[in-house]
């Protein structure tokens, strides 16, 4: 079973296509990075696959749904996203926030009820920011605000959560502290990971697969160590690059080489 | 386990005995003398049940008049304008994430306003049973004028404050433009133009609040439904429909209801701005950005604000009456200004 299917994915934002025929396949449960170059389009795929932008052709399927046939809410029970960072100016407390990740179970005339406070309590103890509860969302810093971000998106009870560069804002310690909350649920829940992140020794560290995308095309797909090669990083990053296996984390790792 | 509403219930209920209270204490301020306990009376008295309980044999004819066909409904017409305005800024402050939008700011009074005076000057009778052609009208030209101003301001699915602003205060001036224009050429009545475009709640009677109180209420509560997506949408645009808001629909909804409201009560109060820019952030400052309280409070203390306001420009230099809107720009535009200064920060 998949969690995500595409096939012949083709978007752009102006005349010029920024996903170019993109085909692939995501398995459920599976932990998956998309890597690629600044202007690659892995922002854009991620919009994509959340159905935050229409694709021009092309079929994704959710769960073997054609996602054109999803109604928002349904969608946004199968699929959580976390973007890049969140700037909230108005002063809710973290508990609101989260509260907001049920909406997608909520009828209009519907309010929030004890079994919702229930599954937003389990997620803030989940992401370790319970005792933020009654903060305001304004006061806490960049780590803990993306946090409760991913705890928002654990409400939603997905079974899907996209994350797009989750950790790009934050200090080494606090990257860590993110990938290990999702590897968690990964390994916990069962949750599919679908994650846009720029760092590839995280990437490789974290991931069972990788798609690295160069202008709008998957130029390789599948295990760290069959992407992760010095030809894929060379063409798609015009770096020379050594690859080598790290003896702590045991995974690929790779330093860049001046010319 | 925290269930939110107690804080939200003792909130409204405090702010709904307020509204009373102000009510029935403004009623009493003006050149007639009139106590606090007669004018109860007297409203008492026209109300079914109470009615058998309550005598007013000792209050003169003319008192009675005062309160019950002049003040009472100019008050809750008060009331009505108040609530309407400010509950539209809240909202359209929502959905435009811009702390700046306001019914009077974006052009939506000004745009009613000059739908109104067509109606009023071509002299077009009751095309609809239940709404006046000038309600009709005032809600066209308002419409008109939203959906002309956010295309203008909206860069890609952003409205930022700046190209807002322009857009609103210069289509505004020039609707408003248009529609002094029109009642020069029509009315010649200088002092009716500039209670037109000021705003002034006096000497309306029981008829047009009749008229009007129904489908606003009902907007009112449906605009409250929407509470929870508004919520969400401040969070920004991608994440509200990855939590499955449709937030192009809601901004739909929510400027289809409030210019509605807007132009319902700009119709015959003529254009009265900056309330609905002042209360509302006021509210956010008292009891936070949360549109499930916000709305609801929003309208009630706009109520109570733009009653104070009337009274205000009833009496201060009574018996000359001046027109309402001098005094909310009077409050408004300080504020106005200090909110710009705090955005620029």
């Amino acid at each position: 079973m998949y969690a995500i299917q595409v096939k012949n994915l083709k978007f752009g934002y102006k005349r010029e296509l920024t996903l170019r025929n993109l085909s692939f396949n995501v398995e459920k449960g599976k932990f998956i990075s998309i890597i690629g170059p600044n202007g690659s389009g892995k922002s854009t795929l991620l919009k994509n696959l959340n159905h935050i932008y229409r694709p021009w052709e092309g079929k994704i399927m959710v769960e073997g749904i054609d996602i054109n046939k999803l109604r928002v809410k349904e969608l946004a029970r199968k699929i959580a996203l976390v973007p890049q960072d969140t700037v909230v100016d108005y002063e809710f407390t973290v508990e609101d926030i989260v509260l907001m990740g049920r909406h997608p179970y909520k009828g209009r005339f519907q309010r929030e009820d004890e079994n919702d406070y229930k599954i937003v309590k389990e997620a803030l103890e989940l992401t370790n920011t319970l005792e933020l509860k009654d903060s305001v969302i304004t006061e806490i810093s960049g780590g803990e605000r993306q946090r409760v971000i991913i705890a928002k998106a654990l409400a939603q009870n997905p079974s899907i959560i996209l994350l797009d560069e989750p950790t790009s804002h934050l200090d080494i310690n606090h990257q860590i502290e993110i990938l290990n909350l999702l590897k968690k649920l990964n390994e916990e829940k069962g949750t599919t990971i679908v994650l846009v992140i720029h760092d590839i020794n995280l990437a490789t560290r974290y991931s069972d697969e990788i798609i690295m995308l160069h202008e709008g095309k998957i130029i390789g797909s599948g295990t760290p160590e069959k992407v992760i090669t010095k030809e894929n990083i060379e063409f798609a990053y015009r770096l020379n690059v050594a690859i080598e296996k790290n003896k702590y984390t045991n995974s690929l790792y790779l330093t860049p080489i001046n010319n | 386990m925290k269930i939110c509403t107690n804080k939200e219930r003792y909130v409204l209920v405090i702010l709904i005995l307020i509204l009373i209270l102000s009510i029935g204490f403004f009623s009493v301020i003006g050149t007639a003398n009139i106590t606090v306990a007669d004018s109860f009376r007297i409203v008492g008295s026209k109300i079914p049940r109470i009615r058998d309980f309550v005598d007013i044999s000792d209050i003169t004819e003319s008192h009675q008049t005062i309160i019950w066909s002049i003040r009472f409904p100019r008050v809750l017409l008060g009331v009505l304008v108040g609530a309407s305005l400010s509950m539209a800024g809240a909202a359209f402050q929502g959905i435009l994430k811009n702390p700046m939008a306001d019914p009077y700011v974006i052009g939506i009074s000004s745009g009613a306003a000059l739908g109104a005076t067509i109606a009023i000057v071509s002299g077009i009778k009751s095309i609809f049973n239940s709404m006046s052609s000038i309600s009709f009208f005032a809600f066209i030209g308002a419409l008109i004028t939203v959906f002309v101003v956010y295309n203008i301001a909206r860069i890609k699915t952003k409205v930022p404050v700046s190209t807002l602003l322009l857009a609103g205060i210069a289509l505004g001036q020039f609707l408003t433009a248009i529609m002094s224009f029109l009642m020069v050429i029509y009315s010649k009545d200088m002092a009716k133009i500039i209670y037109w475009t000021m705003g002034n709640l006096g000497g309306k009677g029981w008829d047009p609040i009749l008229k009007i109180s129904i489908p606003v209420i009902i907007s009112m509560i449906l605009i409250n439904f929407f509470a929870r997506d508004l919520n969400i949408m401040l969070m920004g645009e991608e994440t509200a429909k990855s939590l499955g808001v449709d937030t192009e629909k809601t901004k739909i909804y929510i400027l289809v209801l409030g210019t509605f409201m807007v132009s319902m009560v700009v119709s015959i109060s003529g254009i009265i701005g900056f309330v609905g820019l002042i209360i509302p952030h006021i509210v956010r400052i008292l009891l936070g950005p949360d549109h499930r309280i916000l709305l609801p409070a929003s309208a009630l203390i706009g109520g109570i604000f733009m009653v104070l306001a009337d009274t205000i420009a009833r009496t201060i230099i009574s018996p000359v009456e001046i027109p309402v809107g001098i005094i909310t720009a009077l409050f408004g535009g300080p504020f106005f200004l200090y909110l710009l200064r705090r955005s620029k920060r």
